[in-house]
């Protein structure tokens, strides 16, 4: 690392004067932000948690951490892994709570998944999974039982110019299911890539009222501006009703206790008190209880630690935000309109089990709302309310520290962009005229919105 | 006497002749910068004595598989031990993002799952070392590449995968793991591979210290030390506390105690495989507390003192200044008190001494680490922690 990006985000973490008081620069210094950028940022407790979380806290980190192993086993509180799994554990795909990436071209996947459905609406009109692989693709197994097959990725090059002439190349994705184990995959199966976002912050996310966002949405676009955002409206099976989606590429999760069982299920093949049932189907004809780690594998204690740790995550204060040309990147921000969606600043409001996240201004640059990103970027691939072309914009807090949390920069669903400037060039549909705009910037306002992003 | 004991002893001797509080201040008060550079002198001392300690450990594991015997392997464990007294020590120069933070992960990352690298009880084919059509060469490369792949538990490189091939896995109850040192020999399926792993993760860790010692040396322009003397001194004191502040609360008190603590599951205890986990603690603990009384006892005795982060406080806020020197005393005494081995204090009902020490040791760590966010709002900065 060089001195300069040492120093300044060093300088920017602290205030320093004489006693007693000390000024505060950055802008978002709540309690649900720590102030450290190393490759630890994202894993770190609110700075007020209370006491009586502790311990919970760190019980919840460790079972985040560490590998499920095929039972039986010794440490019985960590075996059930399988039959079917796409990840021994979840810091797999979140490692350091972060983000992850695809694969190198022809390698299998192993930190990112693909979904499978069928057209129509399923159960709770959520979508029909696939009759025989399911509603997801695992490509390991344990031991006694066969993996579905291998998911791979290749890419084509699409080249284009800025408008001062600076060529550019972005990769779209393609993705081949090979080496099928249940043999072959329903007619007309539509399949969605998701690499692993990150973590941090999902419990401050959670915590904004669910009237806040529908205040942000306003899908018939009555203000004309062209930007229209909708809530995902989608089952939450604990209440068993609908409930407005928050959490996932498509908000299909209402709640981080539901996406973490949901993930524990569905990519790590454990299951829990929620979702009871093994993460394969009858055509795919596993002996019931092979490998069962317990029923349920996961115990609630754990999975509730789990989930108390995911929401209790803080989110990295901003680093250099005070530097001219991040100034000027957070104009660009705005003028481009970027921040229509990636809503700069929200209110939480008052949780009950965990006061640590009540009542904070936070800066997560979102507003949990789907958009329409456009053809190029659309899996075609309906879930509840989000259609094809939809995405629920994704929180950039944290953004600047992908490279050094998780040593990429691959951004979108799929992880198809390589670095920020390529993640801008894909926005398609609402985004369009923005994208557009960045594309016609001067190289040095391009640089100012990317020096911007990367201090979040 | 063997070099461990040589060196504890010496450390136990040192640590006895030392007054509890430091000598009476020096005619010239301490400066900021006199502290940080006194600071750095310290860490770059204590990180040439890990290389040295780790050079030493690469000697006897070279010449416990050039003739691999029970004395050997013997030989090899001791110079492990012995290796880990002042590295532990450096840990608390963790967390700020200095040199420590970034080759922590490479160096002593936990905790390793046995199987990703060697054989297990009920698994003979498991791990790297058994899998040679899909890892033909064992190269730096490949092991650094494989260090925390797919999981934060995949570690392929540092202390602690050495500590697994020297040791083995841990079934006792009373004693550490018992790995035979035939292993090493031809009876054993890939026992080639097997001592090239060590000998490529133990060359790493080397090579990793040096980097180490090379960020904290004195007279170069372009390193860690330099650029941390030539910052403005109260950030620079800024992460220097925080490190203190964030190793003794969320990292010892909540990482290596609490999980092991509440899961009571020997997997989640530092040094699973050697039962050195109680020592882990121990030079934690000093190593915090040496860093904030500015003073380090190299491994050949030598004793190094200068103006603390102590002294700088105690010229603000004496009442602080005493109350945290007792806190971080007491820290080192908790960490003492956890009987040895971890893996069995942890058990049993809360009653047990084993787990009441360790509570203590929790509770400590977590007083001391809100000490140091207030003393660093005595020195005139907001620590976040």
């Amino acid at each position: 690392m060089t001195r300069a990006a040492l120093l300044l985000p060093l300088a920017l973490l602290v205030a320093c004067q004489t006693p007693p008081v000390a000024r505060d620069p950055s802008p978002a210094t709540g309690p649900g932000y720590v102030h450290d950028d190393s490759a630890n940022a994202f894993g770190f407790a609110v700075r007020n948690l209370r006491a009586e979380h502790r311990n919970a806290f760190f019980v919840g980190k460790s079972f985040f951490n560490e590998n499920w192993i095929v039972a039986p086993a010794s440490p019985v509180a960590r075996d059930g892994l399988g039959p079917l799994f796409n990840a021994r554990s979840c810091s797999s795909c979140h490692l350091h709570d972060g983000r992850s990436a695809p694969p190198p071209p022809s390698v299998p996947m192993t930190a990112m998944l693909l979904r499978l459905s069928v057209p129509g609406i399923g159960e709770h009109g959520g979508v029909r999974p696939e009759p025989t692989y399911g509603g997801q693709f695992q490509g390991n197994a344990i031991p006694a039982a066969r993996a579905e097959g291998d998911a791979l990725v290749f890419y084509d090059e699409l080249p284009g110019r800025f408008a001062d002439g600076t060529a550019y190349s972005l990769r779209r994705p393609r993705y081949v299911l090979t080496n099928l184990n249940y043999g072959p995959l329903a007619p007309g199966t539509l399949v969605s890539p998701r690499v692993a976002p990150i973590m941090a912050g999902v419990g401050l996310l959670e915590a904004v009222p669910e009237a806040a966002l529908r205040a942000l949405a306003d899908p018939d676009d009555r203000d004309g501006d062209g930007i229209r955002g909708r809530l995902n409206v989608v089952w939450d099976a604990r209440s068993g009703r609908l409930a407005t989606g928050r959490f996932g590429w498509k908000a299909e999760q209402p709640t981080v206790f539901q996406q973490t069982a949901t993930a524990f299920n569905e990519d790590i093949g454990i299951t829990s008190t929620l979702l009871p049932a093994e993460n394969f189907t009858p055509a795919q004809r596993i002996p019931a209880g092979l490998a069962s780690g317990g029923s349920p594998e996961i115990s609630d204690r754990i999975l509730h630690d789990v989930v108390l740790y995911a929401r209790l995550l803080a989110v990295p204060a901003r680093r250099g935000a005070d530097r001219p040309e991040v100034r000027r990147g957070e104009q660009l921000f705005t003028e481009l309109a970027c921040a229509k969606c990636h809503v700069p600043e929200l209110t939480t409001g008052p949780v009950r089990d965990l006061p640590e996240l009540s009542r904070q201004r936070i800066q997560p640059y979102t507003d949990l709302l789907l958009h329409d990103l456009g053809d190029e970027l659309s899996d075609q691939r309906p879930s509840f309310a989000a259609r094809g072309n939809d995405w629920r914009t994704p929180p950039l807090w944290g953004i600047g520290l992908t490279q050094k949390v998780n040593g990429h920069e691959n951004f979108l669903h799929d992880g198809r962009a390589r670095g920020l400037a390529e993640a801008i060039l894909w926005h398609g549909g609402e985004a369009a005229p923005g994208r557009d705009r960045f594309r016609a910037l001067p190289a040095a306002d391009r640089a100012a919105l990317l020096a911007f992003l990367n201090s979040l | 006497m063997n070099s461990l004991s040589n060196s504890r002893a010496l450390l136990c001797l040192a640590l006895a002749l030392l007054p509890l509080r430091p000598a009476p201040a020096a005619p010239a008060p301490p400066t900021e910068a006199t502290v940080l550079a006194h600071y750095a002198k310290l860490v770059h001392a204590n990180a040439q004595d890990a290389h040295a300690a780790a050079q030493s450990m690469q000697r006897a594991i070279e010449a416990m598989l050039k003739s691999p015997s029970a004395d050997t392997l013997a030989a090899a464990r001791r110079a492990w031990l012995a290796a880990r007294v002042p590295y532990l020590q450096l840990e608390a120069t963790r967390f700020y993002d200095g040199p420590m933070d970034r080759l922590d992960p490479l160096m002593n990352a936990w905790p390793a799952d046995e199987n990703y690298i060697d054989y297990v009880k009920g698994d003979a084919s498991a791990g790297v070392i058994n899998q040679p059509a899909k890892f033909p060469r064992l190269t730096p490369e490949l092991l650094l590449t494989l260090n925390e792949k797919e999981g934060k538990r995949n570690i392929a490189t540092g202390w602690h995968p050495i500590e697994f091939l020297l040791w083995g896995q841990d079934f006792s109850a009373t004693g550490p793991g018992n790995r035979p040192f035939t292993d090493f020999t031809p009876v054993a399926p890939n026992h080639a591979r097997r001592a090239e792993y060590l000998r490529v993760a133990t060359t790493l860790l080397v090579g990793h210290l040096g980097e180490l010692v090379a960020h904290w040396a004195p007279d170069r322009a372009d390193n860690y030390r330099a650029e941390l003397l030539k910052a403005p001194p109260a950030d620079a004191l800024a992460r220097v506390l925080r490190g203190l502040g964030a190793f003794s609360g969320p990292e010892l008190a909540g990482e290596r105690l609490t999980v092991a603590y509440e899961t009571k599951e020997q997997e989640d205890e530092h040094s699973c495989f050697s039962d050195n986990t109680h020592n882990d603690f121990i030079y934690d603990a000093l190593g915090l507390q040496n860093l904030f009384l500015g003073r380090y006892v190299r491994t050949d005795g030598t004793r190094l003192t200068g103006p603390s982060l102590h002294d700088l406080l105690q010229a603000r806020n004496a009442r602080l200044a005493a109350r945290l020197t007792k806190e971080i005393e007491a820290g080192l005494a908790a960490a003492r008190g956890i009987p040895a081995p971890f893996d069995q204090a942890i058990l049993g009902a809360d009653t047990k001494p084993g787990r009441q020490a360790i509570k203590r040791a929790i509770a400590a760590f977590w007083t001391q680490s809100r000490s140091i966010v207030e003393a660093a709002g005595a020195l005139g900065i907001t620590l976040k922690l």
